[in-house]
């Protein structure tokens, strides 16, 4: 199917690391966008928590990122890039339970290691990589079209 | 798409002054000011009430039903939200509220924080055996129920399928008088004297699509002065004999946290307030709060004694029925349902929703999600050129919705103060650029006697 002359809609929105006052609001947007064009609700719920994990990576972690939401007909696509300390263990960062979260973050709830998880299960591709010391990107893909889920 | 959705407001275009008060206070966005006059986009109100009380000008009218509609019942029986019980003085208690209703003409008066106790019992038995996703969510509040069937429909499902303490009561009692008096269920009638107005569009379109057994409501801003005379006569019990009626585990239903506080073991939350519940449903959606049970939740601050049709100082009535659960506990007086009863008819789905609540999220920007996405990228387009003040001049409550409305039809861009200046440059361009033309023109119809003179010159 050609996909090139479909209607898409892009936007990035800013994230700032340790603002733990505005957390949740990109993905509270992203949420708003996605019910406004009528994508289904069990899918705007998989968003949702995927778009709000990614964010709070970015505000727990890094010194600052972009989010970018790409929608065309077909999918649903979240960049998110940060400026951060890195991740050296990817494959240790996706095992539910393991975190680096301070003891703060834990008492507010955070950092309780399934927030990589979380991403890749509700994703339907998921892509991540990272430099230590410059930062972490994320790309996450959720297919509105059944049939293309590969 | 279009659906008719019954709503328990009605805007007087004869007394609205179009002063935009409403349209700024609606959680939803659902009003706007169009020629001067309020309207409401049907699809997008949970009858809330945010509107009828900021309104300056009486024009928001809540839809109760007037006193006369109870001629039409053989018998009727009054069922008072357990708000009413708040809005007197201390040593007003329910037994003497109760009696008052009966002299103003209502042939019973049910004392529904009993039925509230039973509903508590029924909760706590249904988190007991609940393995699904969590939290769920109380649906005493029915603008809460609207609320998530509109702006929240992937978490219908977190709505607690137990029914209501005033259905549950309503179907008992007709069930009861009937056999009682010989009378059709149909010739009873159940009146709700209500704190707020959306009880009234539970009663005529619930939101699981049924039917209710309430056939009417009453305004307690309506009852309350005939009531206050008709207590006056009223013979007064001792006060810890009419203490000893009062279920202490339902009449905490009257306020924010009531639920909560039945459900002890449970980790539950109390949020009140629409502004603060979008804040908790926000949370759920991104799946924080998986670790509570229950969450209560009601649109009125401080919960039903905030309600919009009441009389008394929200925060009056509020410690009024928090003094009446201290004194109850400090008297260790229960006067609750039996559980053991309550097990055995929750056994038997006595309290269960007879329907399942089906979500009705917003028309999308377009049915077909290609020009949807268009529509959208091109609001946002439009939100971008805009001043982003929300000062709602346009008629549309902020900046995001007059985008919205520009590109579905319903409004002008030039209905924008700010592109006002931009519209007279437009229109000045235009003009110059006619202006001009003329002049060519001009110069052109003079052509031919300059061209003569010219020839005559030159002859």
């Amino acid at each position: 199917m050609n996909h090139g002359e479909e209607n898409e809609l892009t936007q990035t929105f800013d994230i700032q690391g340790g603002d733990f006052a505005h957390a949740g609001s990109v993905s509270t947007k992203i949420k708003e966008i996605l019910k406004e064009v009528g994508i289904d609700p069990a899918v705007i719920r998989r968003a949702s928590i995927v778009a709000y994990e990614a964010e709070m990576n970015v505000v727990m972690y890094a010194q600052k990122g972009t989010f970018t939401l790409r929608l065309t007909p077909g999918q649903i696509h979240f960049r998110i890039e940060d400026e951060g300390p890195g991740i050296p263990d990817i494959d240790l960062a996706m095992q539910e339970g393991f975190s680096t979260a301070t003891e703060e973050m834990r008492e507010m709830g955070f950092g309780a290691g399934m927030g990589l998880p979380n991403i890749k299960k509700n994703a339907d591709r998921f892509l991540i990589s990272s430099l230590v010391g410059r930062g972490t990107m994320l790309s996450v893909y959720i297919f509105l079209r059944p049939e293309e889920n590969p | 798409m279009s659906q008719y959705y019954y709503h328990s407001i009605r805007f007087d275009t004869e007394k609205c002054r179009g002063r935009m008060k409403c349209m700024r206070a609606c959680p939803t966005k659902a009003i706007r000011v169009r020629n001067g006059k309020a309207m409401m986009i049907e699809e997008r109100c949970i009858d809330c009430g945010e509107c009828i009380t900021v309104c300056p000008s009486g024009a928001i009218v809540p839809l109760t039903d007037p006193f006369g509609e109870l001629t039409r019942f053989r018998h009727t029986v009054a069922i008072p939200s357990p708000a009413l019980y708040a809005q007197f003085g201390r040593e007003i208690l329910p037994d003497k509220i109760l009696a008052g209703l009966k002299k103003l003409g209502f042939d019973d008066a049910f004392d529904l924080a009993y039925t509230c106790g039973e509903v508590s019992f029924a909760i706590q038995e249904y988190l007991r055996e609940y393995k699904g996703p969590k939290p769920l969510i109380s649906n005493a509040c029915p603008t809460v129920v609207r609320l998530i069937q509109v702006k929240y429909p992937d978490l219908i499902d977190l709505i607690i399928p137990i029914n209501t303490p005033r259905e549950i009561a309503a179907k008992e009692i007709k069930q009861k008088k009937s056999k009682q008096y010989g009378l059709a269920e149909k010739e009873i009638g159940a009146f709700y004297i209500t704190p707020c107005p959306v009880k009234m569009i539970s009663i005529k379109q619930p939101a699981e699509k049924g039917k209710s057994y309430l056939d009417g409501a009453l305004a307690i801003a309506d009852v309350y002065g005939p009531l206050l005379s008709a207590m006056e006569g009223v013979e007064k019990e001792s006060y810890r004999r009419a203490l000893e009626s009062i279920c202490i585990l339902g009449i905490g239903w009257a306020m924010v946290g009531g639920i909560c506080r039945t459900l002890r073991l449970r980790n539950s939350l109390a949020v009140s307030g629409l502004t603060e519940i979008i804040k908790v449903f926000d949370d759920i959606e991104r799946g924080k709060l998986r670790n509570i049970d229950f969450v209560e939740a009601y649109s009125c601050t401080q919960g039903c004694v905030g309600g919009s049709l009441t009389v008394e100082n929200i925060y009056s009535s509020y410690n009024k029925i928090l003094k009446l659960i201290e004194t109850l506990e400090f008297e260790k007086i229960k006067a609750c349902p039996d559980i053991r009863e309550v097990r055995k008819l929750y056994a038997q789905n006595y309290f269960f929703l007879e329907r399942k609540i089906e979500p009705r999220p917003l028309t999308p920007l377009d049915e077909d999600l290609s020009q949807a996405i268009r529509k959208r990228r091109e609001k946002e387009e439009i939100y971008e050129s805009l001043p982003k003040i929300d000062c709602g001049a346009c008629g549309s409550p902020d900046c995001l919705s007059f985008a919205e409305d520009v590109i579905m039809g319903k409004a002008q861009l030039t209905d924008c103060l700010f592109k006002v200046p931009q519209k007279f440059r437009e229109l000045a361009e235009e003009l110059i650029r006619l202006f001009d033309k003329s002049v060519l023109v001009n110069q052109f119809s003079r052509s031919p006697e300059k061209d003569d003179k010219y020839k005559k010159g030159k002859e």
